[in-house]
């Protein structure tokens, strides 16, 4: 009973103090002006199509570096806490196998082509990563026995991560700063090849997140 | 959009209410995804600007007058950064979970009561 006091007042508590913030929430008319700075760069300076991109990528790279980092940091753990057990489970049926196997095909291509086109289409690299994953997620469902290949895994995983820093080296290299996209040539606005290393930063994210998320469900799916 | 705003405030509260209130390890998570969530749909609430498209500048945008014309992109990066975070965390979480089942075959927390003070 005491504990059902407790919970109820933490709970007016927060509400009280979020109540205010609601009430007196200043909805902006204009973007501010650090917002307006990165739109405009966006277009003017980097050849970008897609701002949020340019904002993840470029003008807070070192974010997503970090965040990649915490990524790899809970694919780790898990990979840790969860042994693969072996075991004979029911196959599932020739269809859902043979239909499976043509679809994750077809998703994986569609990832790729996600993560490649981040600069120029909502999308990206963590999203089409989580796409490439769901392939293989529909593989496991679909064979039970499945049996990925570990090393190739770790090789793309840990290639990417490399590549990925080795990009913002170059750019300390050519004094414009760390995980710069002006190292390549900026390319014509709105064409694949533009938006300088932005595509190639981004397809490094998307097959690093794409493996480390085959790694948890292949983890999590052996218990 | 303070419908959205609302919205967000009320998810983020019954997930702490969910968090606080629960036995069971796997409604705990479930409750943390909730105001995982909430929190979300509040910082993309914090940067909507009414009646502006996504900052996106193709050729249906006037290029030249972009500023007026999209919403706000950095609300937008934070939530992304936030939802992988949170899947991470959330996956995390229910491995620690299998674990702690394969030791003591229970679920309820009342059951690990070592840490408690």
């Amino acid at each position: 009973m005491i504990k059902k006091i407790f919970v109820a007042l933490a709970i007016f508590g927060l509400f009280s103090i979020f109540l205010p913030i609601m009430i007196n929430f200043d909805f902006h008319q204009n973007l501010s002006e650090l917002s307006t700075q990165y739109v405009k760069g966006s277009v003017e300076d980097l050849n970008s199509q897609n701002v949020v991109t340019s904002v993840i990528v470029t003008y807070r790279g070192l974010d997503t570096l970090g965040e990649v980092t915490v990524l790899f940091l809970a694919t780790a753990g898990i990979g840790f806490l969860l042994k693969k057990r072996k075991g004979k489970k029911r196959v599932a049926s020739e269809l859902l196998q043979t239909s499976s196997s043509f679809l994750s095909v077809v998703i994986i291509m569609f990832g790729i082509f996600i993560f490649s086109h981040g600069h120029l289409t909502p999308g990206g690299g963590f999203q089409g990563g989580v796409m490439i994953a769901s392939a293989f997620l529909l593989l496991m469902l679909s064979d039970v026995n499945l049996e990925l290949n570990h090393t190739i895994l770790q090789f793309i995983e840990s290639l990417s991560g490399a590549f990925y820093v080795v990009v913002g080296l170059i750019g300390l290299v050519l004094t414009i700063g760390f995980l710069n996209s002006k190292i390549i040539p900026l390319g014509e606005y709105g064409n694949l090849f533009s938006a300088g290393a932005i595509p190639l930063i981004y397809s490094f994210v998307g097959l690093k997140v794409g493996s480390e998320l085959t790694n948890i469900l292949d983890a999590m799916g052996g218990d | 959009m303070i419908f959205a705003l609302i919205l967000g405030f009320a998810l983020l509260l019954i997930g702490i209410y969910g968090m606080l209130s629960q036995r069971n390890l796997i409604k705990i998570v479930i409750s943390f995804s909730i105001a995982d969530t909430g929190t979300h749909i509040i910082i993309v609430a914090i940067g909507y600007l009414r009646g502006r498209t996504a900052p996106i500048l193709d050729k249906a945008i006037d290029i030249a007058n972009a500023t007026h014309k999209v919403v706000d992109p950095i609300p937008s990066a934070l939530v992304l950064t936030a939802i992988v975070i949170g899947l991470a965390v959330t996956a995390l979480m229910l491995s620690f979970i299998i674990e702690l089942y394969k030791k003591k075959k229970s679920l309820s927390i009342d059951d690990y009561q070592e840490l408690k003070w």
